[in-house]
């Protein structure tokens, strides 16, 4: 029986394979945005000056205080209405990558604070200007500390994606949400779309829990 | 067009604001509670050394940190009912919220356990405690002092993510926002409002856990 079942499913599979490929779209730029943008957010939090890390900082509690359906729905109902007309993928991009680089702006400044205060010194009595000490000294050292939690948060952002079908975007969950309305097997349907995430997620699962053992492991957990 | 901002319409859907926000309280409760239960039995199945125990412990908990709480909460939505079990949306809510949740809690309460040094398990061996008083009496209370801050922030999470429930029509927070942006055509009434309410709970329980962590003196404690 769930044979036939899976063969009406196979009828489905371009709609799968593109809704897969949203996905994995979506995650990769809002990956790669978030990253750049959350270590800038990161550096510059920690650079000294008050005014700049306190925006920073207020902006990032902001995010990490409301749902991520609810940021969603905010930029992509008011946006417009402030004179930005932006589509459904645009805006799922917009509010992945500003989640992705509050939550990896914290990362990147737990990192950076973790690196003793011996070593920056050390770098200015060399006469490394603050960039150099930044790029040469600090952040080398800093990666150790980030890299675990920073894989363990891109497996968060995929799994967060899915909230962007909320607005409409055909991507893996709401394929599923389709495909039911068609063939009605809820707990076949939405196994093979957790099968989806599954083989996306698991692997950088184990890499983050690889990643951390190696460095020791003392230094907290990952949340995943 | 925000200069409209119209504070009075807010107003006017206070009560159903405050519904929502009293759902969105109780059902995280509710959810949370179901959380720990869940949390307990699979921490407790993956401390054993039998792999009877510990493999469906860890399959589970892999499972579900490695797919999205909404398509767990549609696995659950359109898939009980194919096994005969119709449950009102706010059940079916609270169930994909404990179970997903619970997973969570169970690796907090795990690390928890693992954190008490060996020392302490030899030195109750040695003054001739049983399995029992030993957990009792020496791993469990101390377990308990460093899990509190981590399960509230696991509690920010869960409330957050009682949010997604509206997809599925359960009438919290969210839904009031949704109801009063396509009611009135009034987003930006509509979801600032229930963004602040969130960020009132996020605010609340963030206090919550500083204030525990301190109380608990965990602030220079080994970790």
């Amino acid at each position: 029986m769930i044979w036939q079942q899976l063969q009406i499913l196979a009828g489905s599979y371009p709609l799968a394979l593109r809704g897969l490929g949203m996905t994995v779209v979506l995650s990769l730029i809002s990956l790669v945005l978030g990253t750049l943008i959350g270590f800038g957010l990161g550096i510059l939090r920690t650079g000294g000056n008050r005014l700049i890390s306190g925006a920073i900082g207020a902006w990032v509690d902001l995010i990490r205080g409301t749902p991520f359906l609810v940021q969603i729905f905010l930029i992509f109902f008011i946006l417009p209405e402030l004179g930005i007309e932006l589509d459904a993928f645009t805006a799922g991009i917009i509010a992945l990558t500003n989640l992705a680089a509050c939550f990896i702006c914290e990362i990147v400044v737990a990192g950076i604070r973790s690196v003793p205060t011996g070593q920056v010194e050390a770098a200015l009595a060399s006469g490394l200007s603050r960039w150099q000490r930044m790029r040469q000294v600090v952040l080398p050292q800093a990666m150790r500390i980030v890299l675990p939690p920073l894989v363990g948060q891109y497996v968060l952002l995929i799994k967060d994606s899915s909230v962007v079908s909320a607005i409409g975007l055909t991507d893996l969950t709401r394929v599923g949400w389709l495909v039911v309305q068609r063939v009605p097997n809820g707990l076949l349907v939405f196994f093979l779309v957790g099968l989806g995430y599954f083989i996306v997620c698991y692997p950088l699962i184990m890499l983050a829990r690889r990643l951390e053992q190696r460095i020791g492991a003392a230094h907290g957990e990952v949340q995943l | 067009m925000l200069e409209n901002f119209s504070f009075r319409t807010i107003v006017e859907y206070l009560p159903l604001f405050g519904q929502g926000l009293v759902t969105t309280v109780w059902l995280s409760v509710l959810a949370f509670a179901g959380a720990l239960a869940i949390g307990i039995v699979l921490a407790a199945m993956n401390l054993q050394r039998g792999r009877l125990f510990r493999m469906p412990a860890k399959a589970y908990i892999d499972a579900v940190r490695a797919t999205p709480l909404l398509a767990q909460l549609y696995f659950l939505y359109f898939g009980l009912p194919r096994l005969g079990i119709i449950l009102p949306e706010l059940v079916v809510g609270i169930l994909a919220l404990s179970l997903n949740s619970g997973a969570y809690v169970a690796e907090i309460i795990r690390a928890g356990i693992l954190s008490i040094p060996r020392g302490q398990v030899e030195a109750g061996v040695a003054s001739g405690m049983t399995y029992i008083q030993r957990m009792r009496l020496v791993i469990l209370p101390q377990a308990f002092k460093v899990t509190i801050p981590p399960l509230l922030g696991q509690a920010i999470v869960l409330v957050k993510d009682s949010a997604l429930l509206s997809l599925i029509a359960v009438a919290e927070l969210t839904r009031a926002g949704q109801l009063l942006a396509s009611d009135r055509f009034m987003p930006a009434e509509g979801f600032i409002t229930i963004a602040a309410f969130y960020l009132l709970l996020y605010y609340g329980l963030k206090g919550l856990a500083a204030l525990s962590g301190r109380w608990l003196g965990l602030a220079g404690a080994r970790t």
